[in-house]
């Protein structure tokens, strides 16, 4: 099973930005490098939600948006690792929606389930396959490393 | 011109995150990217040849789209492409195929 690493504090920042959107749904992006088969998160940038006609169950990122964070992480030698949302009220497990709409195969797709304003459970998925055809999720260990550090943005 | 090439495609273009083309259009670029890559070609395309719905392609800051001349839209040696495929979900219709049901996992690790 493939492992994403990322510190407590930037864990941390990605539960506490589903519990600020709260009853809506948060995202965001996960930056680092790849590794030995696993993603390293040295980064996590919080994104809008352009869904505001239905944030509490759905969410979207502007691509413009997503375009400026990939061009400052390449600056800073990091890549795309993967993204975060929430689900309010809702288990941390992927939807039928987060699965038509993923499309970062390699990737690692992070999700929270925020219970009455509070992060409760967090998992994280690996798009898997080749392409659209085959793609699937696959559960990813998360593990806490502090020796990775990190940035909030 | 430089070509951003996005993680999950960066298998088809050995492991490179820019690649320089020289085209007068946007589609140009897109098929000078892809002529000797069909693999990534077919991840970029659709069968009828039009950029797959979910692939969106920026010139500098403008989605192509938008731009009056969309893919036939000049191009010049300083303008960057990027591909970036969307990004979207939420907890909708969260009714799951039977062939994913196994995949349930709640864990964090220490």
């Amino acid at each position: 099973m493939s492992v994403l690493h990322i510190s407590t504090d930037l864990y941390d920042a990605m539960r506490a930005h589903g519990e600020e959107t709260y009853p809506h749904e948060c995202c965001g992006v996960l930056l680092g490098q790849f590794s030995h088969g696993d993603w390293h998160v040295t980064a996590v940038a919080r994104a809008g939600n352009t869904r505001t006609d239905s944030a509490h169950n759905r969410y979207s990122i502007d691509p413009a948006e997503l375009v400026r964070i990939q061009r400052d992480a390449m600056r800073h030698g990091q890549d795309i690792a993967g993204f975060y949302h929430s689900h309010p009220d809702h288990p941390a497990q992927w939807s039928a929606t987060d699965f038509a709409e993923a499309h970062w195969i390699g990737c690692s797709y992070v999700i929270t389930e925020v219970r009455y304003g509070k992060a409760a459970v967090t998992n994280a998925f690996l798009l898997a396959g080749t392409a659209e055809e085959d793609k699937r999720f696959d559960p990813m260990d998360v593990r806490l490393d502090e020796s990775i550090g990190g940035t909030s943005k | 011109m430089i070509i951003i090439i996005p993680t999950p495609l960066r298998q088809y273009v050995d492991g490179q995150s820019k690649i320089e083309v020289t085209a007068p259009t946007v589609k140009g670029a897109l098929d000078a990217l892809t002529l000797e890559r069909p693999e990534l070609r077919k991840h970029l395309f659709n069968a009828e040849g039009k950029v797959r719905a979910f692939v969106n392609v920026y010139l500098n800051d403008e989605d192509v789209r938008y731009l009056p001349q969309k893919e036939d839209s000049a191009v010049m040696e300083n303008d960057t492409l990027t591909i970036i495929p969307s990004i979207a979900g939420g907890s909708a219709c969260s009714a799951q195929p039977s062939a994913f049901s196994g995949q349930l996992r709640l864990q964090t690790s220490n």
